[in-house]
């Protein structure tokens, strides 16, 4: 059983307070959507929780191990993380970028094992991904780059998985499809946690939702219980409708508020990237 | 995978070709046959001894100091994700340059022979290990950092040439510069080749690393590659193979920078199965320059940084217009 724990996580950039002492138990089983506005500090967070980025203050622990203690590669071969807006920087075909993610498992010398071949085979398929196996990576659409990006993070098959963004630029049967893919991910005992805009998608297949909001940590638990009208309208500053938060029909809807200008409502800058 | 095997052959039957032809030409044109008749018994004849003291260590020389700046140069592509990169990104050639040169200037070159490579060599490792310090902490700041070590180490040959005890030194120094394998024996060969072979080692530890970079650097430190680790190989390793194939030649340009594109789209792009016809390419390339600088009919030897740079410069133009053709 994979668990995740972060311990008063405090991430500071520039001066300015980014992750403000975050505490969360994440257990396997659930897939959890990290959601708020622009600059809340999901990506930060979800650095530090990959194991990415050190944080100025506290610490996160896999199965009560530290994750600075957990060697690299070992922790490579446990959990998978997919940055916003993932790139291939040089064309090498869409097989082989999906081969990438079985690094840490590869033996040191010598091609992949038949075993590896027949898992990138079965990712290719699940992502829709076969017409283009050959193609190179830096010509394929943002929404194919983003499946073949989440193909690479799964083809590992890791017990813990840290996906930024994954469905941003999706289309709405791919958005479906990969978000459905993540639920039966954590249905299967791994623990997902995605940061995701599409609050709908979130509403209808999360299991938890973790609400960020300046840093903070404003709400945590189970999406039927969590996400309600209210929580969206104080952490987004919309006038929100949250309708049957945890079931397959769920429906958020939003509107801006009368009364307050645009730019008022959305006063925090723009998503922190987070840098290591 | 068999399209690649058949560019492995290729490069080495035109390695072959080149080395032959290295072997064989100069001011005195060897015949083929007795070229081969003074390989299977040696014999203290002119031919012998032009070929032994004076060709093989030339052509072994240019063979390393190819592989060398190929190998790095598809090296730190990979590393620093940018076609534009080149084993003199970092200031370890400059580094080499300023340390051959200050050999030179102080007349120690004139008193024993081997005081300009050593100088060399140290010259590189005094840059790296400058670029590697003011560069701590990023991609980004390793680049910057070995900007401004370039621009120290040109300041410092500018100033060598600026204060030059006489025109003869001067005309030394600028000549050094220009690069050349002439005149170079075994003792050089020697002391340059375990350097050469030593960063080998550590550019050739990258090959895996570069291909998870293919990916950014947050995917491939999430992939369990440590990037500190990876700098430091990549710049160690150019420091020593490049640094001392400098100290040996002189400043060879474009080499590093062509090889690798030239391999890249046979071997799928993938950085790690680049490194190898890189290499093999960069040889190439260098021993069939040496070859052209001794064909080509001039009164005074058209040295091998000129022709290479020379050579080079309508492949720059080339990738700049493919790189703009490329990009939206």
């Amino acid at each position: 059983m994979t668990i995740l724990q972060a311990h008063d996580l405090k991430v500071e950039r520039g001066g300015r307070r980014i992750v403000d002492t975050v505490s969360l138990r994440l257990e396997g089983g659930a897939f959890v959507a990290i959601i708020g506005p622009n600059g809340a500090g999901k990506s930060t967070l979800m650095s530090a929780l990959a194991g990415l980025l050190i944080a100025d203050a506290g610490h996160v622990t896999l199965d009560g191990v530290a994750l600075t203690a957990i060697g690299n590669r070992t922790l490579a071969q446990l959990r998978a993380y997919l940055p916003q807006n993932p790139r291939a920087e040089w064309p090498i075909s869409v097989e082989r970028l999906i081969a990438l993610g079985l690094t840490p498992q590869l033996p040191a010398f010598g091609g992949l094992p038949a075993a590896f071949v027949r898992r990138i085979d079965t990712l290719l398929a699940q992502f829709d991904l076969i017409s283009h196996r050959d193609q190179p990576a830096t010509t394929l659409s943002g929404g194919e780059l983003a499946r073949a990006m989440l193909a690479r993070a799964l083809v590992s098959d890791p017990a813990l998985l840290l996906a930024d963004e994954p469905l941003a630029g999706l289309d709405p049967r791919h958005a479906l499809d990969g978000v459905a893919r993540l639920r039966a991910l954590a249905d299967g005992g791994k623990l997902v946690i995605a940061s995701i805009h599409e609050l709908t998608l979130a509403a209808r297949y999360a299991t938890h939702v973790a609400v960020l909001r300046e840093g903070r940590l404003i709400a945590f638990g189970p999406t039927a219980q969590t996400l309600t009208s209210g929580l969206v309208r104080d952490t987004f500053d919309v006038d929100a409708c949250v309708t049957a938060a945890g079931s397959p029909l769920a429906i958020v809807d939003f509107v801006a508020k009368p009364a307050q200008p645009w730019s008022a409502a959305s006063s925090s800058g723009s998503d922190s990237t987070p840098r290591s | 995978m068999v399209i690649r095997r058949r560019w492995l052959w290729l490069g080495i039957l035109l390695l072959i070709v080149a080395v032959l032809l290295s072997l064989g030409t100069g001011r005195v044109w060897l015949d083929p046959a007795i070229l081969l008749r003074s390989i299977v018994e040696p014999e203290p004849s002119l031919a012998w001894l032009i070929l032994s003291e004076l060709r093989l260590p030339r052509t072994l020389l240019g063979i390393l100091v190819g592989a060398t700046l190929g190998l790095s140069g598809a090296v730190l592509q990979g590393l620093l994700r940018n076609p534009l990169a080149e084993p003199g990104l970092l200031g370890v050639s400059a580094g080499a340059a300023l340390g051959a040169v200050i050999a030179i200037y102080f007349g120690l070159a004139a008193s024993f022979a081997l005081a300009t490579p050593l100088f060399g060599i140290g010259g590189a490792i005094f840059a790296a290990t400058l670029t590697l310090i003011v560069g701590r902490g990023g991609t980004l700041m390793m680049i910057l950092a070995g900007a401004a070590v370039s621009g120290l180490m040109a300041a410092g040959l500018s100033l060598a040439l600026n204060f030059a005890p006489n025109p003869y030194a001067a005309y030394e120094i600028t000549t050094w510069l220009l690069g050349t394998l002439s005149d170079r024996d075994w003792n050089q060969l020697a002391l340059a080749a375990p350097f050469i072979l030593a960063g080998w080692a550590c550019l050739a530890l990258t090959a895996r690393d570069l291909d998870a970079l293919t990916l950014g650097e947050a995917q491939a430190e999430s992939l369990g590659v440590n990037l500190r680790r990876v700098r430091l190989l990549a710049l160690a390793g150019t420091a020593m193979s490049v640094g001392a194939a400098t100290a040996a030649t002189g400043a060879v340009g474009f080499i590093g920078l062509v090889a690798p594109h030239l391999v890249r789209p046979f071997v799928g792009h993938q950085p790690s199965r680049v490194l190898l016809p890189s290499a093999l390419f960069g040889a190439i390339l260098l021993v069939f320059a040496d070859v052209a600088t001794r064909v080509i009919p001039t009164s005074t030897e058209v040295k091998l940084g000129v022709l290479t740079s020379l050579a080079g410069t309508p492949f720059f133009f080339w990738l700049v217009l493919r790189l703009k053709r490329l990009s939206p």
